[in-house]
C-alpha cells in the first residue's frame, strides 16, 4: 500500500513522537539524560557505520570528530559573547530570549556537522589513497594531535574546560534541556534516514564494492576515491553534529572528557554487535550497549571504568565469534545467509 | 635572547632530541616487525609498552629492583604473551577471511582492554622507579647529559642492533624477512610461515618490555600516557620504511630531534603533535619511507 520509503518514514516520525513524548511525561531529568546519551551514540555509531560498515574502512577517531564538532560550538559561543543569550539584533529585527535558543542551536550544529566534515575530508584526501589500515592509524594519531591542539587553545578553555551557558528558557519547551533532547532527537532520525538513503543509492552500492574488492571495484569503474571521500565527510559531519550539541546539553567542556577514547570504543563496538550490513545494525548495538552501559553507571552499581572493560571485552568477543553482529545471528537463526 | 643562550639552548635540545631518539626506536621497533614485516597491524603496541612500564614499577617498588634487571626478566614473558596473542588472531582472523576490520577491531579491544585494566589496577596517578642514577647529569661542556636519556637511548641501539644482525645473519631472521613476501617459498623450504610469524610475533611484543621499562626511566607514567606513543610508532615505522631496522632508528631520531626542537623553542605542550605531522607527512608524500626507492 505504501513504498518501502513512506513506510520508513512513518515508522522514524512515530518512533520519533513516541520517544519524546516518552520522555516528557516521564518528566524526571533522569530519563531524559539517560534518554539523550543513547540517542548521541545512535548518531555516532551509524556515523561511523556508514564508511567502517559500508566501506569498509576502519575510523578510529570518532572521538575527535566529536570533540571538534563541541568545540565549534564553544568557539562561536566565545565569539558571540554572553549577550547573545538575552537578546539578537539583526538591524531592527530583534529576536527575544525564549526564541534565541531557535537561532543559535541549529546554527551551532551546522557549524560543527561543517567543521567536523571538512576535517573528514581533509584527514581522508591524505591517506585514504594508502590502504585502509593507514587511515585507521592516521585517525587514532589524529585524536592525539587535535586534542594538544585544543589544549594548547587557551580561547577555548585550554586543560581547564570551558563552560557554555544556555537560554534560560526555549519557547514552546519545558526546559532548555528538553528542547536539546529535541534536537538530538531529530539529529538521530536524520541520521538512520541518512544512512539507510546511503544504503540504496550509488553511494552505498559502490561503497559496499570497495569493501568487498576495491581494485576490482576501481577496475569497473567505480570512483572509489570520490565515494571514499564522500563517505568520509557524511560520517565527519553527523559525528560533528552530534558534539556541536553536547555543550548545550552537559554546559561544560573539557579536553580529557570531549576527546575520550569512550566515544572512540562505542562508536565501533555498536556497529560490530548490532550487525554492520544494514542501517538497524548501529541502531540495535546502540541501544542495547548504551542502554546496558546507562542502566549500570547510573544505577552506581559498577563504576565507569568497570562498564569500559565489559564494552572492550563484549566487542572482541563479537569480533570474533559473530562477525555479522546480532544482525547476523538472527538472520542465520532463520536460515538465511547473510553475505 | 643572546645569541649564546641560543646555541646553548640549541645544543641541547639537538643531544636530548638524539638520546629521545634512541629510546623511540626501541619502543617503535616492535612495530617495524609486527606491522612492518609481518602485516600485522598490532595497534595495541602502545599498550603493551605500557604494561611493561608498570611492571617495571610492580617489581621496583616491591623488591626494589632495577629497570634493567626488570626488563631481562619480562621479556621472555612478553614474548610468549606475544605467541599466545598471534595464536589467538591467527586462529580467529588470519586463517579465515581477508577482512581487514575485524583484525583492526581486534587489536583496537586489545589496546583499550589493556588501558582500562591498567587504570583499574593503578588508578590514574603517575607512577615513576627508583634507582641510583635516574637523577645523574653528566655534563660535557655547556650541555648536560641525562643518565635517565642516556640509559634508554643506548637500550634503543643494542635492541636495533641486535635485532638487525638477528635478522640479517640467522637463517630464522631470513624467514622472518621473507614470511609476509613468500609463504610458499618458505613452505618449499619446510618451514612454516606460521610458526615463524608466531615467534616473530613473540619478539616483537618482547621488546615492548624493553621499551616500557625504558620509558619508566625517562619519566614517571600514568596509563593514559600510552596515546601518545601510538602516533609516535607507527609515524617511525612508516618514516624508517615498513620493517627497515635501520630506517626505524635514522626515522626515530629524527622523530626525536624534532619533538625537542619544538619542546625547546615553541613548548613541550606541543610536542605530541610532531608525531602526527611526520606521520602525516610521510602517508601523503613519502609513503615508502625515507629510504624508499619511489
Amino acid at each position: 500500500m505504501f513504498t518501502s520509503n513512506t513506510r520508513f518514514l512513518i515508522g522514524l516520525l512515530i518512533a520519533g513522537a513516541t520517544i519524546f513524548l516518552g520522555v516528557k511525561a516521564l518528566a524526571e531529568g533522569y530519563y531524559l539524560l539517560v534518554a539523550y546519551y543513547i540517542l548521541q551514540y545512535i548518531v555516532l555509531a551509524t556515523a561511523w557505520n556508514i564508511l567502517g560498515g559500508y566501506g569498509g574502512y576502519v575510523n578510529f577517531g570518532s572521538a575527535c570528530f566529536f570533540a571538534v564538532g563541541g568545540y565549534t560550538t564553544v568557539f562561536f559561543y566565545k565569539l558571540l559573547g554572553l549577550q547573545a543569550l538575552k537578546s539578537l539584533d539583526f538591524g531592527g529585527f530583534i529576536i527575544t530570549a525564549p526564541f534565541i535558543a531557535y537561532l543559535i542551536i541549529p546554527a551551532s550544529v551546522l557549524m560543527g556537522a561543517a567543521v567536523s566534515g571538512l576535517m573528514g575530508l581533509a584527514t581522508g584526501y591524505l591517506t585514504l589513497r594508502l590502504r585502509g589500515v593507514f587511515f585507521a592509524i592516521s585517525t587514532l594519531a589524529l585524536t592525539v594531535v587535535v586534542q594538544t591542539l585544543v589544549l594548547n587553545w587557551s580561547y577555548v578553555g585550554g586543560a581547564r574546560g570551558a563552560y557554555v551557558m544556555r537560554p534560560p528558557s526555549v519557547a514552546g519547551f519545558a526546559s532548555t534541556s528538553e528542547f536539546v533532547f529535541f534536537a538530538m532527537l531529530l539529529i538521530a532520525m536524520a541520521a538512520l534516514a541518512i544512512a539507510r538513503n546511503v544504503e540504496h543509492q550509488k553511494l552505498g552500492a559502490g561503497l559496499e564494492a570497495i569493501r568487498d574488492d576495491e581494485d576490482s571495484a576501481e577496475c569497473s569503474g567505480v570512483p572509489t576515491l570520490q565515494l571514499k571521500l564522500q563517505a568520509t565527510t557524511l560520517s565527519g559531519a553527523l559525528m560533528g553534529a552530534a558534539g556541536a550539541l553536547f555543550p548545550y546539553f552537559v554546559t561544560f567542556v573539557d579536553p580529557v572528557g570531549a576527546f575520550n577514547l569512550v566515544h572512540t570504543v562505542n562508536s565501533i563496538a555498536m556497529p560490530l554487535i548490532g550487525g554492520m550490513t544494514h542501517w538497524s545494525g548501529p541502531l540495535i548495538g546502540a541501544v542495547l550497549l548504551g542502554g546496558v552501559q546507562q542502566y549500570f553507571g547510573s544505577k552506581n552499581m559498577v563504576t565507569p571504568e568497570l562498564s569500559l572493560l565489559f564494552v572492550g571485552v563484549l566487542m572482541m568477543v563479537f569480533v570474533a565469534i559473530a562477525p555479522n553482529g546480532i544482525l547476523g545471528l538472527w538472520q542465520r537463526l532463520r536460515g538465511k545467509d547473510v553475505k | 635572547m643572546e645569541l649564546s643562550t641560543i646555541l646553548d639552548l640549541l645544543a641541547n635540545a639537538l643531544v636530548a632530541g638524539i638520546m629521545l631518539g634512541g629510546f623511540y626506536a626501541a619502543v617503535s621497533i616492535g612495530i617495524s616487525i609486527s606491522f612492518g614485516m609481518l602485516d600485522i597491524a598490532n595497534i595495541s603496541h602502545p599498550a603493551m609498552i605500557m604494561l611493561g612500564s608498570f611492571m617495571a614499577y610492580l617489581l621496583n617498588s616491591h623488591w626494589g629492583l632495577d629497570p634493567l634487571l626488570i626488563m631481562l626478566l619480562i621479556a621472555p614473558l612478553f614474548g610468549l604473551l606475544g605467541m599466545g596473542i598471534y595464536r589467538v588472531y591467527f586462529q580467529l582472523f588470519e586463517s579465515r577471511e581477508k577482512d581487514p576490520r575485524r583484525g583492526l577491531a581486534f587489536f583496537f579491544g586489545l589496546l583499550f582492554v589493556t588501558d582500562v585494566a591498567l587504570i583499574l589496577f593503578f588508578g590514574a596517578d603517575l607512577r615513576g622507579v627508583e634507582t641510583p642514577y635516574v637523577d645523574t647529569v653528566l655534563n660535557v661542556g655547556v650541555v648536560g647529559i641525562p643518565l635517565r636519556l642516556l640509559i634508554p637511548f643506548f637500550i634503543g641501539l643494542l635492541v636495533v642492533t641486535g635485532m638487525h644482525l638477528f635478522l640479517t645473519r640467522t637463517f630464522f631472521g631470513l624467514a622472518v624477512a621473507a614470511v609476509s613476501q613468500e609463504p610458499l617459498g618458505l613452505r618449499l623450504m619446510g618451514v612454516d610461515p606460521v610458526r615463524i610469524k608466531q615467534i616473530a610475533f613473540g619478539l616483537s611484543v618482547a621488546t615492548a618490555a624493553l621499551g616500557g621499562a625504558a620509558l619508566i626511566i625517562i619519566q614517571p607514567v600514568e596509563p593514559a600516557l600510552g596515546r601518545e606513543y601510538i602516533g609516535r610508532v607507527f609515524a617511525v615505522c612508516v618514516l624508517g620504511g615498513m620493517g627497515s631496522m635501520s630506517g626505524t632508528l635514522y626515522a626515530a631520531i629524527l622523530l626525536g630531534v624534532a619533538e625537542s626542537l619544538t619542546s625547546t623553542f615553541i613548548g613541550p605542550s606541543w610536542s605530541p603533535a610532531v608525531a602526527f605531522g611526520i606521520l602525516l607527512f610521510a602517508l601523503a608524500w613519502r609513503p615508502a619511507g625515507l629510504m624508499g626507492r619511489n
